[in-house]
């Protein structure tokens, strides 16, 4: 099993390297043949990975090799397979496998096809390294691989100064998270002495019934009147928030745009971005130890989730309004992980996977019929030309709205249910947040939609001329993943409603007396929010006639009718809307200026400070006033020898020479007396 | 243990093959002379790694003669090497062939003089990392300055001069403290003795003494590392120097600054640097932080990287002082107080550090021998031109930045992990360099190589050449390794490291302070 889960990883990783060195040699057609085939070897072993632990119920935990071992703290690499492992294996080999295949058609034109096929298999190794981890090292490295592989393609048309920075954007503040992630990675060390996810839960003493086991204390978790589960998730909460692009860290996902198309639908709305909730997920345990730190958690989504899809509502590029629709989404899953509902959050990554990597590669078909213009004011009325990508797009935008059957209803509704009945303090404001968020989501979806699809042909005739439908290398992962955009949903009850994440890591005989079992997800009791949702739950279809008559649906048709109205029936209402709140759509537009106090106050900040500190400190203080005084001292007691000896070197040297026998003696003469 | 005096070849192979190559002169193939002996000298340290038995740790290889006998001073030629030396020494020889190469066709006048140079200084800096007698040390120490001297004076840039002075006078500075220091601890010896076993083992020194010992000895390694504020030498010195000057102080010279620590500073003086620690550990946060911000504003990519390297090296003396921050400090497991990762990362980041500053220094010489400057203005989408040379920049890029899978992420992982131990807020500040490394770093990459092509001898660029292919190949291939697979690396040193502990931790200070009183 070991040497399968190794070729899984390690088959991506080798066509990456082939095709990045040799690309050239290879020509794009064996380039293409080699990644792609290589994500569908890994997509296929997955598969079988899946039967053997999903469906016979084995769960894998093999270290592979010792990376180092220091002061007895073995780091090693290694493989954790269980039930939420093996599902995000299959999400990121398929959607990675769906993106190959687009990316033939996509990219055909472009000079660095090779090197995008190369970075996509990378990509796809280090997001496979990062969620089949069984340890926070390995984690770490995926963690900061897709990092680097999602800096590389946000910058790969490097001639273009927007994607330049762009990507340096994106890295640096992802960093920001990572700050915080390497000292919660440290907090832990030192707690549990090991970075093995199953050892850090014993030895956090996660399994303690009623939870809080009694670790000791440092000064610095007293002083902040945190307990260390309280410091611990709180700072790996600071990474998944960079990674998963929360506020206030979220600046760097809407940039990421700059990049091809492709890699939206893969990293900056599928997979990668996705991380940060599969963090949290993952090490459920510890954050059920933090109540303080899950209301934290269900703020920041909140507020992720209304007012990022707010900025969607303004936005004129067609790939931004779907970015932004994105934070908004990921908003919604990191309020399923405050409300302790981390299996409606995967739940929800795994439907949004396939709307989201839908939306964006109907974008991008979209785009590619327009000659590479993304301004939806310059579209309209596509949908004649574009039937395919149309019909696609409709089923990913009514999946993105949670409209029923549609798989993005069961998993939304189950995460504003979950929200409904947690009893978190904060969760009062995330249910109506989330709330209002459907209502905004809905209309800028459909606003989206009719924009490009709807109305009058807007496009220069140039354009309208040569309007058709992408090649089938296009179309086909459309429809591909259309399908499970409209049947994932039903798989609601054994993932979020069964016991799909009750896999036992640690038993509890094997813990001690009185302890819980450790399980993939675990729950604590005093969370019931989604235990509460779990007794309402009669069935699919019961849970579609519930939803019917809920309030989220309708607030979704309202978004709906509202943009039909706006956009479709009386256009005078958006400018109505913009005369009467001016200042509403400037703040909008100016995404709360959060770029521009990023910039004006950290960006410009350093480089002041910097500058102040070289030019006052370094050169003024230090060189001038000591070293070059010390110079001069030295020079002039050695005045006398200017007469004798000229050249700087011969002076300095001299008086050291004289001052270090006169030290000499006078240390020695001191200290013999001492 | 070999009979073959293998230190002693280490040492004079490459100084006799320097001073041969500076007779032979330029004419007659006085590069292919020089690359046989830094060859030769690499070969034969190899086998250190081999056969060092790294389980016990011990000083191994041992050599040992009286050397000075006279006027009632004994100096004895002692050598030996641990885990730590025998990593510094492999980086030492590895890197002087990489600088040779690097030399091979862009040095254009004098070459065998440039060669002998770094000839020579490799194996004065061999004998800085295996000298057991402290005067011996100091001999090394100082000695290895002048062919650095000589590469800066020589072969620098149009204020190589004044570069040159500056460091003269910092290093000279230092090293007059530390031959009163020796000299002094020679006195208190009982049969008078530079041998450093010996002067580990002191234990009648006065408070005042020690700590007037411990200071000295911070400012003349502290110069090296270099510590803030005795860093301002640094960026114009190796902007000023030639490449291989550059890449010598950066990947060697410093080194045998944190070296010194860990082989003299501390072991000799416990208690003071254990009551001076924290000053330490402050000076190396505040170069951390300090540095960064000031990479940060560089235009010449030279002393962008320069600025850089002592951000890096505070991680070497954070971790080194962090042990006395450390010792019989243990959370969940009383074995592990975490002090040993400290060293360890210090180490590791010493090794790596030489690597990576080393590989972006060779790689901005590539650039210079093409277009005749440093400055980051000259650059612009590097990327459309040279495409080899891009994919090895950004990762050195990367490895500078400390991302996992490269060297750079390694000492720091380790130190951050050590240092949260001894306190929460020295990791915090310390794992600022996560956010400003990235900011310097990839603003710098940006610039340079990604943008459009503005100049027409932007346009005329040629890529690396195979010889260049070689020596940055090699080094990112190091850099990946060492990333992916620190464990040889970590087990040559654990056990050196872990007797070295017992040299520094408070069951030895007992004795000591009973001296004192």
């Amino acid at each position: 099993m070991g040497l399968m889960l190794l070729l899984i990883v390690l088959a991506p990783l080798f066509a990456s390297i082939l095709v990045g060195v040799f690309g050239h040699k290879l020509g794009k057609v064996r380039s293409h043949y080699l990644t792609t085939g290589s994500v569908a070897l890994a997509f296929l072993l997955s598969l079988w990975v899946f039967k053997v632990v999903a469906l016979d119920g084995t769960i894998i935990n093999e270290n592979i090799y010792v990376w180092a071992e220091v002061d007895s703290i073995k780091m090693q690499f290694g493989f954790l397979i269980d039930n939420l492992s093996v599902l995000m294996m299959l999400v990121v080999t398929f959607v990675s496998l769906m993106v190959h295949i687009y990316t033939i058609g996509y990219m055909h034109e472009d000079p660095g096809y090779t090197r995008f096929f190369s970075y996509i298999s990378l990509f796809t190794f280090a997001m496979l390294l990062l969620v089949m981890s069984n340890n926070f090292l390995q984690l770490f490295f995926g963690w900061e691989l897709v990092g680097l592989v999602s800096y590389l393609l946000i910058g790969f048309w490097y001639t273009k100064e927007t994607a330049a920075h762009a990507s340096m954007k994106a890295f640096i503040v992802n960093r920001v998270g990572d700050f915080g992630f390497i000292l919660g990675i440290a907090v832990i060390l030192i707690y549990a002495n090991s970075l093995d996810y199953i050892q850090v839960f014993d030895r956090l003493e996660v399994s303690v019934v009623g939870g809080k086991g009694d670790l000791p204390l440092d000064p610095v978790t007293q002083a902040l009147g945190l307990s260390h589960q309280d410091l611990i998730a709180l700072l790996l909460f600071i990474g998944a928030m960079g990674k998963s692009a929360q506020v206030p860290l979220h600046v760097w996902l809407p940039d990421s745009m700059e990049g091809p198309t492709p890699i939206s639908a893969l990293i900056h709305a599928a997979t990668m971005v996705t991380a940060g909730i599969f963090l949290v997920a993952r090490v459920s345990p510890i954050y059920e130890q933090s109540d303080i730190v899950l209301n934290f958690i269900l703020v920041i989504g909140a507020t992720t989730a209304f007012f990022m899809g707010l900025i969607a509502i303004v936005q004129t590029d067609i790939k931004r309004v779907v970015a932004y629709s994105t934070l908004s989404q990921l908003g919604y899953m990191t309020v399923a992980l405050g409300a302790s509902a981390y299996s409606a959050a995967i739940f929800h990554l795994m439907t949004h996977a396939f709307f989201k990597a839908l939306l964006f590669l109907a974008a991008g078909s979209v785009i590619v019929a327009m000659h590479h213009e993304q301004d939806m004011r310059k579209m309209g009325g596509l949908r004649r030309h574009l039937p395919i990508t149309y019909w696609t797009a409709v089923i990913g935008a009514l999946a993105l709205c949670g409209i029923p059957v549609f798989s993005g209803f069961f998993s939304k509704d189950v995460i504003i249910e979950a929200v409904h009945h947690s009893s978190l303090s904060a969760s009062g404001y995330a249910y109506f947040m989330v709330l209002l968020g459907v209502l905004v989501t809905a209309f800028y979806t459909f606003r989206m939609i009719f924009m490009v699809f709807h109305g009058d042909e807007r496009m220069d005739d140039q354009t309208l001329l040569h309007l058709k439908e992408s090649p089938k290398v296009i179309t086909i992962p459309l429809i591909l993943l259309a399908i499970p955009t409209v049947l994932a949903g039903f798989l609601i009850g054994p993932l979020v409603m069964g016991d799909f994440f009750s896999q036992v890591l640690l038993p509890a005989h094997n813990v001690g007396e009185g302890m819980r079992d450790v399980t993939t997800i675990m729950v604590a009791e005093r969370h019931p929010a989604l235990a509460l949702v779990r007794e309402g739950y009669h069935g699919v279809l019961s849970f579609i006639g519930h939803g019917l008559l809920s309030l989220p649906f309708w607030l979704a048709l309202a978004g709906i009718a509202l943009a039909w109205w706006v956009y479709i029936k009386d256009d005078s209402v958006a400018d109505k809307a913009y005369d009467t709140f001016p200042w509403l759509y400037r703040l909008l537009d100016n995404k709360y200026y959060a770029d521009s106090f990023n910039q004006k106050f950290f960006a410009k900040g350093a480089v002041y400070l910097g500058t102040s500190l070289w030019s006052f400190v370094d050169r003024l203080l230090i060189d001038g006033l000591i070293v070059n005084g010390l110079g001069r001292v030295t020079a002039w007691s050695a005045g006398w020898a200017r007469r004798v000896q000229t050249g700087y070197l011969y002076h300095y040297a001299f008086a050291m020479v004289l001052g270090l026998a006169l030290m000499l003696g006078w240390i020695l003469l001191a200290l013999r007396s001492v | 243990m070999m009979e073959w005096p293998i230190l002693s070849f280490l040492l004079w192979l490459p100084i006799m093959g320097g001073f041969g190559v500076l007779i032979v002169g330029d004419r007659y193939g006085a590069r292919q002379a020089a690359l046989l002996v830094a060859t030769l000298s690499f070969l034969i340290s190899l086998p250190l790694y081999f056969v060092y038995d790294s389980a016990a740790g011990t000083m191994q290889f041992t050599e040992t003669f009286r050397w000075i006998d006279a006027l009632g001073v004994h100096v004895n030629y002692d050598l030996g090497v641990d885990g730590v030396s025998i990593a510094l020494i492999l980086l030492n020889t590895f890197m002087t062939l990489l600088v040779l190469v690097a030399a091979w066709d862009s040095v254009k006048e004098r070459i065998a003089q440039y060669m002998a140079a770094f000839l020579i200084m490799e194996g004065l800096v061999n004998g800085v990392f295996m000298a057991r007698d402290a005067l011996l040390f100091y001999v090394f120490f100082e000695g290895m300055l002048i062919p650095l001297f000589l590469i800066l004076g020589v072969w620098g840039g149009a204020q190589r001069i004044h570069a040159t002075i500056k460091y003269f006078i910092y290093t000279f500075a230092g090293s007059v403290f530390l031959l009163v220091s020796l000299v002094y601890l020679y006195t208190q010896t009982e049969q008078g003795s530079f041998f450093l076993p010996d002067l580990y083992a002191l234990t009648n020194l006065s408070e005042s003494a020690q700590l007037l010992i411990f200071l000295s000895f911070l400012v003349a390694f502290g110069v090296k590392v270099p510590l803030w504020p005795l860093h301002t030498w640094l960026p114009e010195a190796y902007a000023q120097a030639p490449t291989g000057g550059s890449v010598m102080l950066a990947a060697i010279s410093v080194k045998v600054g944190g070296y010194a620590f860990y082989r003299l500073a501390l072991p000799i003086v416990p208690e003071a640097a254990h009551d001076w620690a924290l000053l330490v550990v402050i000076l190396s946060l505040v170069a951390i932080v300090y540095m960064s911000l000031i990479a940060l504003v560089q235009t010449n990519l030279k002393k962008l990287i320069a600025y850089s390297s002592v951000a890096h090296m505070g991680f070497v003396t954070l971790g080194l002082f962090l042990v006395f921050k450390l010792q019989g400090l243990a959370f969940a497991d009383a074995a592990v107080s975490g002090s040993v990762l400290a060293v360890q990362g210090a180490m590791v980041q010493m090794i790596s550090h030489g690597f990576v500053a080393g590989g972006l220094f060779l790689a901005v010489g590539m650039l210079a021998e093409r277009l005749q400057s440093t400055e980051i203005s000259a650059y612009s989408g590097i990327t459309s031109r040279m495409p080899v040379f891009a994919a090895f920049f950004m990762l050195f890029a990367m490895a500078n930045v400390g991302l996992p899978g490269t060297s750079g992420f390694v000492g720091e992982f380790f130190v951050i992990l050590a240092s949260a131990k001894a306190h929460f807020w020295v990791a915090s500040i310390a794992a600022t360099i996560l956010i400003l490394g990235a900011a310097y770093t990839l603003w710098a990459v940006k610039r340079v190589l990604f943008g459009e092509v503005n100049s027409s001898e932007l346009n005329q660029l040629q890529d690396i050449n195979r010889r260049e292919f070689v020596i940055l190949g090699v080094l990112g291939l190091a850099i990946l390794v060492l990333g992916w697979w620190p464990e040889p690396l970590i087990r040559l040193m654990e056990g050196s490291i872990r007797e070295w502990m017992m040299m520094v931790s408070p069951s030895d200070l007992m004795p000591a302070m009973k001296g004192n009183s």
